[in-house]
């Protein structure tokens, strides 16, 4: 299929902006679970039920990890069998209306129950249709994309799974701040806004996909009867297909997969569960680092046009090798208290509340003594300061008491960093991402062109989600599992996405080659 | 090169059954009904064996086919697959 170039690019913004706004719900009905993650806990999984326990577990895991591959061989099949945009406009729909169906879930305590095991199906359809949209979206796009802008169109999809975080994250800030905390965490309360206001965003969504035309290649084979009749035995069970379905998940995905999602949400509840960083404050710096390195998804796949896609994903999978664990231990010693007293020179710390919180008694041989558990907040200055938790044991004399045993290792919380420091850690946050970006940018379009038209949905999917949703979704996993074994290392989580990606950088320099496929129409 | 792609198929496919063995091995030793962590409860280890076990096998497929020269040249067009 020869196209003038002005043909070629014609509709181009509207076929992203259609393909990418989709993606982009389906991703925002994604995230916003994560997001109220404690309120649906409180709503449908209370504790000190098992039953509700296991669903729990269920609806993280399996919504995570086990449906999303499922999902991309039905929804793969689907769309080499009947067409992209059929297939894209119903994992959508079906992403959509599970999210509004959650919102309207009564909660355990009206419906017992049946409200975690509604939950948990709506959670796994909504794992499922994930599965089948990014395929679908990457596909598309890139079949109406001219051969030397393939990168560069499709890269826009990229940035989805960000600005779908950024939106989630925006809507629910909205609603929480226009009511009382028991307001949007009752039953019926503000949470559920986010779940009703999905419906919205896919109604508008299918809309404008419902006006676009059929992918010009796919709508080609149809026309000569070149469509696969059975896509899944011709992807994975024709081995000339499959191994390179195995090329492209070893070579490239796994490890893009364990860096992205290290990069993006594994820090974050480092930052905020090691580290100790204020809740707001945490979030700031997230969101400044990953909003800055976002543009860089477009300028590395439009580079990928130019140079190839391989040396640019493994540059950034082997910087992300070289620099997350200097980068995490950055984190963890600019915010050591002892260094920040230091620092403040002869300034005074100043308390702002010192609360005892309990006082235990308890007899050293025939004397009283009281354990004083306080918990107060310190001030220093350019705007930083911390919370300090401690539990000194003071002998009691009567009228006049004496510390006999100061709390040596107190526990230092809520931490806030003073502005240059803030600063430092959204560039380290946007260095993270940045390496992200080179890593993600070209996936798109490199997987687009290892695979023929007619399997090109099946065969790119699985190994997207198998890369993305299992890979990457068990970095929280492994990093607890590897932190039971060696609790005095904060940084032993890491090895996990380093030595994966490491994996994938030697498999892909050695296998993979760096040309650009010109011809996507075969 | 070709030859370093065959010799690393042998390392492909013996680090399959390695990943399997540690996954199995951490599971029976962190499983506890005593523990609050999810690494302590059976589902996610019973779904991330289920899910690994096949990956791992696809690695060792992916070693096999490195060691009989597979990628030795990667097609050039669809027709190649």
């Amino acid at each position: 299929m020869v196209l003038s170039k002005k043909s070629e690019t014609k509709g181009i913004g509207k076929i992203i902006f259609s393909s990418s706004l989709g993606t982009l719900i389906e991703w925002y009905d994604f995230y916003i679970f994560g997001m109220l993650a404690k309120t649906i806990s409180i709503q449908f999984f209370p504790e000190g039920n098992d039953t509700a326990a296991l669903l729990s577990t269920l609806a993280i895991f399996a919504a995570g990890f086990l449906v999303r591959p499922f999902g991309a061989l039905v929804f793969g099949r689907l769309g080499d069998m009947i067409g992209r945009k059929s297939t894209f406009l119903i994992t959508l729909l079906i992403m959509g209306t599970s999210t509004f169906f959650i919102g309207l879930i009564p909660g355990y305590r009206t419906i017992g129950i049946a409200a975690p095991l509604l939950v948990l199906l709506l959670r796994l359809i909504q794992g499922l249709a994930l599965g089948g949209e990014y395929g679908g979206a990457a596909t598309y796009v890139a079949e109406h994309s001219p051969i030397n802008r393939r990168g560069f169109y499709t890269s826009w999809i990229q940035t989805t799974s960000t600005l779908g975080l950024f939106v989630a994250l925006g809507v629910i800030m909205l609603v929480k701040s226009n009511m009382s905390d028991a307001s949007f965490t009752s039953e019926w309360g503000g949470w559920r806004y986010p779940f009703w206001i999905s419906i919205i965003l896919v109604i508008v969504s299918i809309y404008i996909r419902l006006r676009m035309s059929e992918s010009p290649l796919y709508s080609k084979l149809k026309e000569e009867g070149k469509t696969s009749l059975n896509p899944l035995k011709e992807s994975f069970g024709n081995k000339a297909n499959f191994k390179m379905v195995l090329l492209a998940l070893f070579g490239a995905v796994i490890g893009q997969g364990v860096l992205g999602y290290t990069g993006q949400f594994y820090a974050q509840s480092f930052l905020e569960n090691t580290v100790k960083i204020e809740f707001i404050q945490n979030r700031e710096i997230m969101l400044w680092g990953i909003g800055l390195a976002t543009p860089f998804f477009i300028v590395f796949g439009a580079l990928s046009d130019r140079l190839g896609r391989k040396w640019i994903m493994l540059s950034g999978m082997l910087l992300s090798v070289i620099f997350y664990r200097p980068i995490f231990n950055t984190f963890l010693k600019d915010t050591n208290i002892k260094e920040w007293k230091k620092m403040e020179g002869n300034a005074t710390p100043v308390i702002i509340n010192n609360e005892i919180l309990k006082v235990d008694s308890l007899f050293i041989g025939k004397e009283l003594a009281l354990v004083t558990h306080s918990k107060i907040k310190w001030k220093l200055q350019q705007g930083a300061g911390y919370t300090e938790r401690r539990a000194d044991t003071i002998l009691n004399v009567g009228v006049s008491s004496s510390l006999i045993k100061e709390d040596t290792k107190p526990v230092f919380t809520d931490k806030k960093l003073s502005t240059p420091m803030k600063w430092k850690f959204i560039l380290l946050v946007f260095t993270m991402i940045f390496f992200v970006t080179m890593a993600y940018a070209p996936i798109a379009a490199f997987l687009v062109e290892l695979f023929p038209t007619k399997i090109r949905y099946s065969s790119m999917s699985l190994p997207y989600h198998i890369g993305n949703g299992i890979f990457g979704g068990l970095v929280p996993f492994i990093a607890t599992l590897l932190a039971a074994g060696n609790p005095t290392d904060p940084l032993i989580g890491l090895w996990y996405p380093i030595l994966i990606a490491s994996l994938s950088i030697v498999i892909g320099t050695l296998y993979l080659t760096n040309k650009i496929d010109k011809n996507i129409n075969d | 090169m070709n030859t370093v792609k065959k010799i690393m198929g042998f390392f492909w496919i013996t680090l399959a059954p390695v990943i399997i063995y540690l996954l199995v091995r951490a599971a029976i030793q962190n499983i506890d009904s005593a523990g609050t962590k999810d690494i302590n409860k059976p589902i996610p280890w019973i779904i991330i064996i289920t899910v690994f076990t096949p990956i791992a096998i696809g690695l060792m497929i992916f070693g096999y086919y490195c060691l009989k020269g597979e990628y030795d040249q990667l097609p050039e067009t669809s027709d190649d697959l």
